[in-house]
């Protein structure tokens, strides 16, 4: 079996044949015991952590069990995921709009853009939440026309911005300024020629932020837009300062109030957060690999081989009278003199 | 100093395609043209040689308008490059006929700039579907006739990471042909790749002067400028230096600066 193989000196031989026919090397790896020793105090910490967490009667886990589907708390559920999502998809596009603009040839789209991230960034939350809460006191009524002038249209602003809207525009406001310089820090991360090899094509500027530079710095952009989503669904639990209630942080305070057991609702909270937490970063992945083409992600498009065999006889021989000639081909747009 | 095409016979009495006139182009306080006069025949090879620094790239970048020249003026066809003159007031165009100027222009860029998350394809049907609103399936045969032309059909559905260099700038090459220019501008197309691969690109580059397309070249290919350019021009500091036939002035240089810039690269 190794009379045909040359046997390298100082190395042991693999036992099997390679399919080529060369002897792999067969080096003896570096030994970790520092690993075994980490992985045996993990195991202890894990089974002193699971031991205390079934034995210790103030965990309350049948309490948990009865909470953990309470229509309440999966209506708090509901109403955290409306506001997240919802909230969320206000400040992307916004933060989209927000990054053209500072991006903008236009010195006032610039400066407006500039503006708003100051201010929205520059003051807290919880602050901007009581007073999309108290714009109904504000202004009571929201009223369209003329400055000084006739007056087309009005309504309370109570039922415009309810507690629900106050919450979300509240959140989602907020949200816009971060997620902006998120956004503009992927637009800046796309190589300069980009631009110019779109701008020689012709492209309009908005064109060219949507169709080239936007896809290629979604690449960098979405990693930490999932992290400012995972962490908005946290901050709905602020959603008090509105003051809105049904959300599952408020929901669970208010049930674990009422029997004197915060511990097992606390519980309750977190095992829900943590998962609607885990199904958004198996989204995230997906939205990373789609827009990882042709980058992190190098599986080829879909071929047809049909439509490219058809086309390369078409342009082999082509339908209009051409020189056959391959060294001449027909000219696809030079002048011809 | 400046010298019209005369290795074109039979045009010699068109107009030119690219009139250049006392272009001078400052970068802040740092002039880096100064003064370029310069015309290009319909269907002419233009290639401009220079050490780096000159101002080639630069003025190639003025004439697609990805730098605003100081002075002076560009004239492609009919078309005032960049500007209006109404009443002998130069007036900026507007970001519309600047693209729409542009559309008649290809370039190929030293870094082949292609869009790395389209397929060599897509990149190819971009502009011709979204610029000249072309239908898909017109624009896919078009490009599918292109990538064949550049020799890479079988290459249409790979991106451009799993490209090697001068794949990609063929590729990058079919692209700017996509929109059917009048004129190709090409900046230092082979500089960046392995010397194994420059031969592909200058061959469809060679192909290209030969259906009939109108060229100017910025390159380090001596070779290519005497085999295939109508006119060299020789720029050094700025300005102009030396211009004509390319097998002349490559076997016989007037200027000093223009013998020793050959005696480093050849």
């Amino acid at each position: 079996m190794t009379d045909t193989k040359t046997r390298i000196p100082g190395r042991t031989p693999h036992g099997d044949a390679h399919p080529h026919g060369v002897v792999l090397n067969d080096a003896v790896p570096v030994r970790h015991p520092g690993r075994w020793v980490g992985a045996a105090i993990i195991v202890l910490v894990l089974a002193i952590t699971a031991q205390s967490l079934i034995t210790n009667p103030r965990f309350h886990w049948d309490l948990v069990g009865t909470y953990l589907l309470d229509t309440l708390v999966v209506q708090g559920i509901g109403w955290t995921l409306i506001l997240t999502v919802s909230s969320m998809v206000i400040a992307i596009a916004l933060a989209i709009m927000l990054a053209f603009m500072r991006q903008s040839e236009n010195p006032l789209f610039r400066y407006v853009s500039w503006v708003w991230v100051w201010f929205f960034r520059g003051t807290p939350v919880y602050t901007q939440l009581v007073f999309w809460g108290l714009v109904a006191t504000l202004y009571p009524k929201i009223i369209i026309g003329v400055p000084f002038g006739p007056e087309w249209f009005s309504m309370d602003t109570q039922t415009v911005v309810n507690a629900t809207v106050a919450a979300i525009l509240g959140l989602g406001l907020n949200e816009s300024a971060y997620l902006a310089e998120i956004f503009r820090a992927g637009l800046k991360s796309v190589d300069n020629g980009q631009m110019e090899a779109a701008e020689a094509l012709g492209m309009r500027r908005s064109k060219i932020m949507w169709r080239i530079i936007l896809p290629q710095a979604m690449r960098v952009i979405v990693p930490p837009t999932g992290n400012e989503t995972i962490g908005m669904l946290k901050t709905t639990s602020l959603v008090l300062a509105v003051p809105f209630t049904y959300d599952l942080t408020f929901v669970t305070n208010t049930i674990a109030n009422r029997i004197y057991q915060p511990i097992p609702l606390l519980i309750v909270a977190a095992f829900w957060y943590l998962l609607v937490t885990s199904v958004l970063m198996v989204g995230q992945f997906y939205i990373e690999r789609h827009f990882g083409k042709g980058v992190d992600n190098l599986t080829k498009a879909p071929v047809k081989p049909a439509a490219v065999a058809a086309a390369v006889a078409h342009a082999h021989n082509p339908a209009a009278p051409a020189d056959p000639e391959p060294a001449a081909p027909t000219s696809e747009g030079g002048t011809t003199p | 100093m400046t010298t019209t095409a005369t290795g074109t016979p039979g045009r010699a009495g068109t107009d030119p395609l690219v009139r250049i006139e006392g272009v001078h182009k400052f970068f802040g306080e740092h002039h880096v043209l100064r003064g370029i006069d310069m015309t290009v025949q319909p269907g002419e090879v233009s290639v401009i040689i220079g050490p780096s620094g000159s101002g080639k790239s630069t003025l190639l970048r003025c004439i697609n308008l990805l730098e605003t020249i100081s002075a002076g003026r560009i004239q492609v066809r009919e078309d005032l490059i960049g500007y209006k003159e109404v009443n002998g007031r130069l007036h900026d165009l507007s970001t519309k006929a600047i693209a729409n100027q542009r559309r008649e222009i290809g370039m190929v860029f030293q870094r082949f700039n292609l869009f790395p998350h389209k397929t060599a394809l897509a990149n190819i049907m971009e502009a011709p579907t979204q610029v000249k609103r072309k239908s898909k399936t017109a624009a896919r045969t078009a490009a599918l006739e292109l990538l064949d032309r550049v020799g890479l059909a079988e290459r249409a559905n790979h991106y451009p990471s799993q490209l090697s260099g001068g794949q990609q700038q063929r590729v990058a090459i079919a692209r700017a042909l996509a929109m059917e220019p009048e004129l190709m501008l090409f900046d230092e197309p082979t500089s960046a790749l392995d010397p194994e691969l420059v031969g592909d690109v200058l061959n469809v580059m060679k192909d290209l002067a030969k259906s009939g397309m109108t060229m100017i070249v910025v390159t380090h290919e001596i070779g290519f400028a005497r085999e295939v350019g109508d006119t060299l021009t020789f720029m050094d500091g700025g300005v102009v230096v030396e211009t004509g036939n390319p097998r002349q002035i490559i076997a016989n240089p007037q200027h000093a600066r223009t013998k020793e810039f050959l005696s480093r690269v050849l």
